[in-house]
């Protein structure tokens, strides 16, 4: 960090806003996240709201991927990565005896920045997750899922005919698209996305955005991303990340209209600071 | 003058063309106003004309050393005496040859025999009138191709295209020389075992089940006419090869697993170069392994639990080649998975899956191309090896699956075919081409095989 950085980073004292909610599906407090001897997070405590998008901006580097990856112990993968703080999903401790990571993350479903098929076919891709947790009972049910899920992210009508390709020989779009329905044939309760249309060009970004706003039904979601657009068009919450701090949150009209901090206007309105 | 000198002679002459074309090409520059005036680089330039100089001097040599015997052998004629040339064309040569060793060992002194003295001396002095020529020729062309680019230096002149084109060409013609060599050496398998066919039925030889090389060398032997079935060493090869992958892929593959996804990176640093260490153990050391440990101790195991175990054994030299390329396996594998993207793991790990089921059911398929390529790779490796066979494996050719019998390969059998006092057109001899090129088609089909697997699942999934 440069001297500027550094008063900045100091200057960050205590979230603006209310980091809490009165439906929590899951809440964080106090986490902080270590790569090595590297700290990424600093003390974020933030709510996630049930049938709720809340969108995690902020500029490069800030730690939204690493706090993401924090809610469904993803982290626990990379191992230099240190996660401490107290972490609820329902109530339950995220660490705790009755959650392991596999169950875990099959209630909190991530998407991620790249699409990321396997090498398989476009049907085997969608089928994983039932199958690794034995959602379905026989070929049917099975079928079922995958033509549900497909229809979901609104891939289905595309590759209805050519399920038995290989997901990597659709389109960038489409790949992530299919990761979506991927996510969502295990039925998770969370999603989890990392700037999920960062790759995409506009038309595909509009169908995710509306499929979002779908699942929003259901689901609780998370979503990172560097399109302050996007984030004012599908979420209802917003979190300002700064030098791996929360800066504020608040309601996506109030965030984009009236910040509070210093550092959030300067971020939404194009001044860096 | 030695070639060797001339060789060096020319790149010399090169070097210092080179140096002149540059200075040139810089002076146009200067004149112009920097470098950027000209076509090319400098050096490009520079190249260009010591290309031009080299080249036409190299193939000089190159020609003046094919021909030049020709040559001087065709001078000579005239230096032959009538009463040799009577005789015919057998003994002139004999008679050249004489002359030629006489120069050649430089004894015109020791020469009696006014005619040969005669000749000898014309031999010498058209020797030294071709390496004369051959330096002025050399030299000339060498100057004038450097002339002739030199003068056509201009900031226009396209340089740097000519000499990317001239270094095309000779990457073209190194690889040439390699490819050149791999089909030599297939034909010349390919007639030697055309020849053994001539001989023996080609039926014969793909369907019989009996293989004993002799033949009578004088015509007057009794017996042996020779029988030359190879279906039992097509069978023993493929015993021995079956057993070995039976050993390698799954220890290979396995532990290709454990190091690429679970082994901590300071475990991996230990146990992958030691594995690797198996590659490098000389295939003899292997072989006395096989012959001296691992057969008597199958042996004893084998009447220990009242089977009959020969001595030699397809199994113990089926383990031994089994162990020496699960290496080929392993660190194939390994690199295939180690190369399967990350993200690729994170997505399944998001989706809940554990460890092993990301590895079982992700990591694994996705990989799975280049190990089916690693292991069909070993497998031409098994198929063709030799030293650990001959040692262990024995030399009587038994058409049986049974892995405790004594079993022979092709590559044994070429050996023992080719080894020791042999008439070299005997279908004894011949057949080892037979053989060998059967051996060739198979590794070969093998190889392709691996090339397309591989090749189809890359376009499918990158
Ligand atoms: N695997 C890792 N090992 C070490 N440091 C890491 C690792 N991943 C991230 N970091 C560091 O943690 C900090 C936060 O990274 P993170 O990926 O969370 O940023 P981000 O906000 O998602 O950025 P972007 O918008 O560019 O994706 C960065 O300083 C980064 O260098
Ligand atoms: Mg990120």
């Amino acid at each position: 960090m440069n001297e500027s950085q550094q008063t900045a980073f100091e200057d960050i004292k205590e979230t603006v806003g209310d980091v809490t909610v009165d439906n929590p599906k899951m809440c964080l407090k106090n986490i902080d996240v270590f790569y090595g001897d590297k700290q990424a997070i600093y003390d974020v405590s933030l709510d996630i709201a049930n049938n709720e998008v809340i969108a995690m901006i902020g500029p490069s580097g800030c730690g939204k991927s690493t706090f993401l990856r924090c809610m469904n112990r993803m982290n626990d993968t990379i191992p230099s990565c240190r996660v401490s703080g107290e972490m609820m999903l329902d109530g339950e401790d995220l660490y705790g005896p009755s959650l392991d990571p596999v169950l875990l993350r099959a209630r909190v479903g991530m998407v991620f920045q790249k699409p990321n098929p396997f090498a398989k076919s476009i049907y085997d891709n969608v089928a994983y997750g039932p199958r690794i947790h034995g959602l379905a009972n026989n070929r049917a049910e099975l079928d079922d899922i995958v033509v549900n899920s497909l229809q979901k992210a609104g891939l289905f009508s595309e590759v209805q005919d050519r399920l038995d390709a290989p997901g990597t020989s659709l389109s960038g779009g489409q790949q992530q698209r299919l990761c979506i329905a991927r996510t969502i044939a295990v039925s998770p309760e969370v999603i989890l996305m990392d700037e999920p249309c960062s790759a995409l060009d506009p038309i595909a970004t509009a169908r995710i955005e509306e499929l979002i706003d779908e699942l929003r039904q259901n689901y609780a979601i998370a979503i990172v991303t560097h399109s302050m657009q996007q984030a004012a068009r599908v979420s209802q919450r917003t979190a300002y990340f700064h030098l791996g701090k929360l800066v504020e949150v608040g309601a996506t009209n109030t965030i984009f209209t009236n910040p509070t901090h210093e550092l959030t206007e300067n971020y939404i309105t194009g001044r860096f600071g | 003058m030695s070639p060797a000198t001339l060789l060096l002679l020319a790149l010399l002459l090169g070097l210092a063309t080179f140096a002149f074309g540059r200075y040139k090409a810089l002076s146009i520059a200067r004149s112009k106003g920097g470098n950027r005036y000209l076509h090319s680089l400098p050096g490009h330039y520079g190249m260009m004309v010591g290309l031009w100089c080299v080249l036409p001097a190299l193939a000089i040599l190159l020609a003046w050393q094919l021909f030049e015997t020709p040559v001087t052998n065709s001078l000579l004629d005239s230096a032959v005496p009538q009463s040799i040339s009577d005789k015919g064309e057998k003994a002139v040569e004999l008679y050249k040859n004489d002359i030629r060793n006489i120069v050649s060992a430089d004894q015109l002194d020791q020469v009696t025999d006014p005619d040969k003295k005669h000749a000898a001396l014309r031999l010498n002095h058209l020797n030294s009138f071709s390496r004369i020529a051959l330096l002025i020729v050399m030299l000339s062309a060498a100057l004038i191709g450097a002339a002739l680019a030199y003068r056509k230096i201009k900031a226009s002149t396209e340089a740097r295209t000519v000499v990317e084109r001239i270094l095309h060409v000779f990457l073209v013609s190194c690889a040439s020389i390699a490819i050149l060599t791999t089909i030599g050496i297939v034909f010349s398998v390919l007639f030697e075992a055309i020849r053994f066919f001539q001989q023996v039925s080609f039926l014969e030889f793909v369907s019989g089940t009996k293989w004993s090389p002799q033949t009578a060398i004088r015509t007057d032997q009794v017996g042996s006419s020779g029988s030359f079935g190879a279906v039992p060493l097509f069978v023993g090869t493929l015993l021995i090869s079956a057993i070995a992958m039976l050993v390698a892929v799954p220890f290979g593959l396995l532990s290709a697993i454990y190091l690429a996804e679970y082994a901590s990176p300071r475990a991996r640093s230990i146990i992958k170069p030691l594995l690797e260490v198996l590659a490098g153990i000389p295939t003899v050391v292997y072989g006395f392994f096989a012959a001296l440990t691992v057969a008597p101790l199958i042996r004893g195991l084998g009447e220990s639990i009242g089977l009959s175990v020969s001595s030699e054994s397809a199994l113990a030299a089926g383990i031994v080649v089994g162990i020496m390329i699960i290496p080929f396996v392993s660190s194939l594998s390994d690199d295939v998975i180690t190369a399967v993207p990350q993200a690729m793991r994170d997505g399944s790990y998001g989706l809940g899956a554990t460890k092993s089921e990301t590895v079982r059911k992700v990591v694994f398929p996705a990989a799975l191309p280049g190990i089916v390529g690693g292991i069909l790779l070993a497998a031409s490796r098994a198929i063709g090896e030799t030293m650990i066979v001959v040692m262990a494996a024995g030399l009587a050719a038994n058409l049986t699956v049974n892995p405790l019998e004594a079993v022979t390969t092709v590559t044994v059998q070429i050996v023992t075919l080719l080894t020791g006092d042999q008439e070299f057109d005997s279908a004894k001899t011949l057949a080892a081409f037979a053989l060998g090129l059967m051996l060739f088609v198979t590794t070969l089909m093998l190889n392709i095989i691996a090339l397309h697997v591989v090749r189809r699942y890359r376009e499918q999934y990158e």
